[in-house]
């Protein structure tokens, strides 16, 4: 159906905020772009998720910006002339045991640790979605087996699992990523099976079926898009889980390989040097431990905007 | 209980006991999985590189490695149930002899850390969840937000510089100061529990001082879980009618907090401890590392640096296996204490 | 029986400051009480229940309990420190809740939850609190008092659990008590019997009873007088026997809408809302 656009009829100029909350939306992106402002605003109003917000952005444009960040400084170049240096106008952060900058390999571990974060979400949220919405979907055995192997994978310890696939792979950031992918999948799958057993029964998705839509179009097309809420929340609330798993694994040498400047492995590093020189060790843990906090205090905050029954 | 009761007990211990074998058999197949994946030619590692290729076949042969994929996971599976987790390269004793020689200092430090997780947590949940909203909560919060957002490994090089290393209140690194080592025989493995029967309690005051930091560390990240639970639980059943019935029948607000809604949380609590040791078992490969506390996780992690994958992978089943038995339990209690499920 | 009330009302309000304003849940409300019973009538937000609650010192903060003159027996009530509520509520005063599945805590006996009222104002022994849950239990006609005392709340059917509330409210002999909703939550069939014993106990014991409740029907048989309540007022205040003559257009309203059986209509009556009548 077209309007026609007459002199009588002229387009109706409605302001951007009026269209995005409006309580009637006309098109599925409209509907969808409101609920985000909504939730936008509702997460803005929660100064501790701010904070968090606050600290993300800032990880994500350091690790963007790295080589600004460390005053075009190298990461990897060595300087053993000046070893060890406490925290200077030169060296803001000081430099490690081998004379590196540590300003330099804190920001390009920033990296690194996005890096981490990123693929095993890419990794896990895909598989956990998958496995969710077919078990909870096709039902019966499918889902009894599905959810079988679910549950056991959630009864395994991570970080020590991670610890002994990251072994026997060798070290590095990828297998570092498969190992805790491995173990950090089945909360997501749960999940998205909870939300598709309520959903399947729904009378849209009868109405999609009746249309001819294949298995595979129902899920994919209209009930994973409606599980993506919740696993991005639990997502968030995790990521602070998989830094500390990462720069755990990190910490034990496996993970990022030297010279590569990762946090946890710096930390191992200044184990040695702690009781005199400090903050070889100290800052990039307090780098971990901020962008944990961030993503801790992000992730309880969009739980109590999409959640709110869980506060 | 009822009859029914009892019935329902041995479905629920059933399953329990099912879940549980189901599991560690998922476990083993990974540990396997892993096992299978090494790089490294298993042959070689046990013959060497200069085997001649006649006791490398008879090595291979005698190791099972011909046999189907299969047919090796058998292998294993009984191997591990008889106890057989293989020898040790740095120690060569048996792992599992190992594993039991090392397996107590990591319980001793949960538990100690458990212990002060649940002394100091739960009251300070029910501080929280009474409070709510007001200061004792906000500082809770806090408190909390930064035991799990910190990496253990951190937090104890910082204890250790701070307390020892500038202000020497706390003992050092290991469980005991060098010199103390031999003096007691070690019977149950927990040093204090030996020293003190054995009357010994010069190393009993050296033992705990060697606990004091590393079970603080630990107890304070285990608090900042129990604490976070119980206050969303409390604060769930605070906002009950039957409360509120407490208050009319002339109980006082503690009363009713403690006396009506606190038992009312004791089950889902025990879950909550339950999965809080689970984890400080799981994280000691870090804070033994940090701590040089010899337990499960250090033998773990300097079977890593010396490449013996054998005892990683029987030190992983281990540990594996105690957080997978202490999780399962966990439910299984929970689900046979809930009395409104008891008559389900 | 002594002239003074047991119950006096001057002015009592209570209100909820929130984010978009303060919210007037009870305003005004006046009303006396000897050892009669007198009904509350109202909708969801007229103020009934909160009205129960302000009398108990239950309001929970940020709500905030004004009155000129709140007595319960000459006893001034706004003046009470937190022991004080503790002798008096339950011993003095108690309350009826709507559900026992909520009301009832579910991890205890209840035997041992009716024991708990006595043991909170008299000092006895495990024995004697005892006998007298499972006397109270036989009071409030319980067929098997030994073995309902060991029951849990989720063991009890709707009936049964409300039954167990009253003893447990009542053991102490209390002199005045509060039903919010007793019936609300059972069925049909069970409400005149959960009714009647109510009605034994109140009038066996010489207690004054404040009746809370949407049924206008059930109030009206039950009670002596009425008071009806609208967004947080009472509008009107009448014997039970007198309420057909109500002069409130609200009341009027609300008993018109009562269907009849053997006067059937095309259309029920609904209550048109003036907004005059929150002014």
């Amino acid at each position: 159906m077209t309007i026609e656009l007459t002199p009588e009829n002229p387009p109706q100029v409605v302001p951007l905020a009026h269209w995005l909350l409006s309580d009637a939306p006309t098109s599925r992106r409209q509907a969808v772009l409101g609920n985000l402002t909504r939730g936008m605003f509702a997460l803005a109003a929660n100064p501790a998720a701010l904070i968090g917000l606050l600290i993300v952005l800032a990880l994500v444009t350091i690790a963007a910006f790295a080589p600004l960040v460390a005053g075009f400084r190298s990461p990897i170049e060595q300087d053993l002339v000046h070893r060890l240096a406490a925290p200077s106008g030169d060296h803001w952060f000081g430099t490690d045991e081998l004379g590196r900058d540590i300003l330099a390999r804190t920001a390009y571990g920033a990296r690194v640790t996005l890096t981490i974060v990123m693929l095993v979400s890419i990794l896990v949220a895909p598989i956990g979605l998958a496995v969710g919405t077919t078990a909870g979907y096709l039902g019966g055995w499918v889902d009894a087996i599905l959810m079988r192997i679910t549950d056991i994978f959630l009864a395994f310890p991570r970080l020590v699992l991670a610890l002994a696939f990251s072994a026997a792979l060798g070290p590095g950031i990828e297998n570092a990523v498969i190992a805790i992918s491995l173990t950090a999948w089945p909360p997501y799958a749960r999940i998205a099976r909870a939300e598709t057993v309520s959903i399947a029964r729904s009378d849209f998705i009868a109405a999609v079926v009746l249309q001819g839509a294949s298995t595979w179009r129902v899920l994919f097309r209209h009930i994973v898009p409606l599980c993506i809420s919740s696993v991005i929340v639990r997502l968030t609330l995790d990521m602070a889980g998989i830094i500390l798993t990462a720069a755990g694994l990190g910490f034990l040498g496996l993970g990022a390989q030297p010279p590569t400047a990762e946090w946890g492995a710096m930390v191992s590093t200044g184990r040695d040097v702690i009781f005199d020189q400090w903050w070889v060790a100290t800052i990039p843990g307090l780098a971990i431990f901020i962008v944990s906090l961030g993503f801790n205090l992000l992730g309880d905050g969009l739980r109590d905007v999409f959640d709110p029954k869980n506060t | 209980m009822s009859p029914d009761g009892v019935l329902g007990f041995f479905r629920r211990l059933g399953g329990f006991v099912g879940s549980l074998a189901l599991t560690l058999l998922g476990l083993t197949a990974v540990t396997f999985g892993i096992g299978r994946f090494i790089p490294v030619d298993p042959v070689l590692a046990v013959v060497g590189d200069h085997a001649t290729r006649d006791i490398y076949d008879k090595a291979r042969l005698a190791m099972g490695l011909d046999r189907s994929i299969a047919e090796q996971y058998l292998i294993y599976l009984r191997k591990v149930a008889s106890g057989d987790l293989g020898q040790s390269v740095i120690t060569s004793h048996s792992i599992l002899a190992d594993l039991m020689q090392f397996f107590p200092a990591t319980l001793e430090l949960s538990t100690v850390a458990t212990v002060i997780g649940v002394a100091l947590g739960v009251p300070a949940g029910v501080a929280a969840a009474a409070y709510k909203g007001k200061w004792p909560d906000q500082i809770l919060r806090v408190v909390g937000l930064f035991g799990y957002s910190m990496p253990i490994f951190w937090l104890g090089l910082v204890g250790l510089a701070i307390f020892y290393g500038r202000l020497g209140w706390a003992a050092g690194p290991g469980r005991l100061d060098v010199g103390y080592d031999d003096i007691v025989t070690a019977r149950t493995g927990v040093i204090l529990v030996d020293s003190a029967l054995a009357g010994e309690w010069e190393v009993f005051r050296n033992a705990a001082a060697h606990l004091v930091l590393p079970g603080l560390l630990l107890g304070y990240v285990s608090l900042a879980y129990i604490a976070r639970m119980t206050r969303s639980f409390m604060i769930d059943q605070l906002s009950q009618e039957y409360v509120v019935a407490a208050r009319i029948k002339g109980r006082s607000f503690w009363g009713a907090v403690w006396g009506h809604a606190f038992p009312n949380i004791m089950v889902p609590l025990i879950t909550v401890v339950g999965l809080s040791y689970a984890s400080l078992l799981e994280g000691a490969v870090l804070t033994e590392s940090v701590f040089v506390w010899p337990g499960l996780g250090l033998y773990i992690t300097r079977s890593l640096f010396n490449a013996d994958m054998n005892a990683v992978l029987g030190g992983t089943l281990m540990v594996g296996a105690t957080f997978i038995g202490i999780n399962l339990l966990c439910d299984f209690l929970y689900k046979v204490f809930d009395p409104r499920l008891r008559s389900a | 029986m002594s002239d003074s009330p047991l119950l006096e009302v001057e002015d009592l309000n209570v209100t909820f400051p929130g984010r978009g304003g303060a919210t007037r849940a009870v305003r005004n409300a006046s009303f006396s009480l000897g050892r009669e019973r007198l009904g509350i009538v109202g909708e969801s937000g007229s103020g009934k229940s909160t009205t129960g609650r302000a009398l108990l010192g239950l309001i929970p903060p940020p709500g905030l309990v004004s009155a000129k003159r709140l007595q319960l027996s000459g006893q001034d009530l706004s003046s009470l420190t937190d022991a004080d509520w503790q002798r008096l509520r339950g011993r003095r005063i108690s309350m009826v809740m709507q559900d026992p599945k909520y009301s009832l805590n579910p991890v205890l006996k209840v035997g041992r939850q009716i024991e708990e009222t006595y043991r909170l104002h008299h000092r006895a022994s495990q024995g004697e609190a005892r006998r007298r849950s499972l006397a109270m239990l036989e009071a409030v006609k319980i067929r098997d008092p030994d073995l309902v005392y060991h029951f849990y709340a989720h063991q009890l059917s709707g009936g049964m659990g409300q039954r167990v509330m009253i003893a447990m409210m009542l053991i102490a002999e209390p002199d005045l008590l509060i039903a919010d909703e007793p019936t609300s939550a059972l069925d049909v069939t069970v409400q005149n019997e959960v009714l009647r014993i109510l009605d034994d106990l109140v009038t066996d014991r010489g207690m004054g009873l404040i009746f809370i409740s949407h049924n206008l029907t059930i109030v009206s048989s039950f009670c002596d007088r009425v008071l009806v309540m609208y967004g947080g007022r009472i509008v009107e205040e009448c014997k039970a026997s007198e309420l057909s003559a109500a002069r409130h257009p609200y009341t009027r309203a609300l008993m018109k809408a009562v269907p009849v059986l053997d006067r059937p209509v095309s259309e029920l009556a609904v209550v048109i809302r003036d907004p005059e009548w929150l002014r």
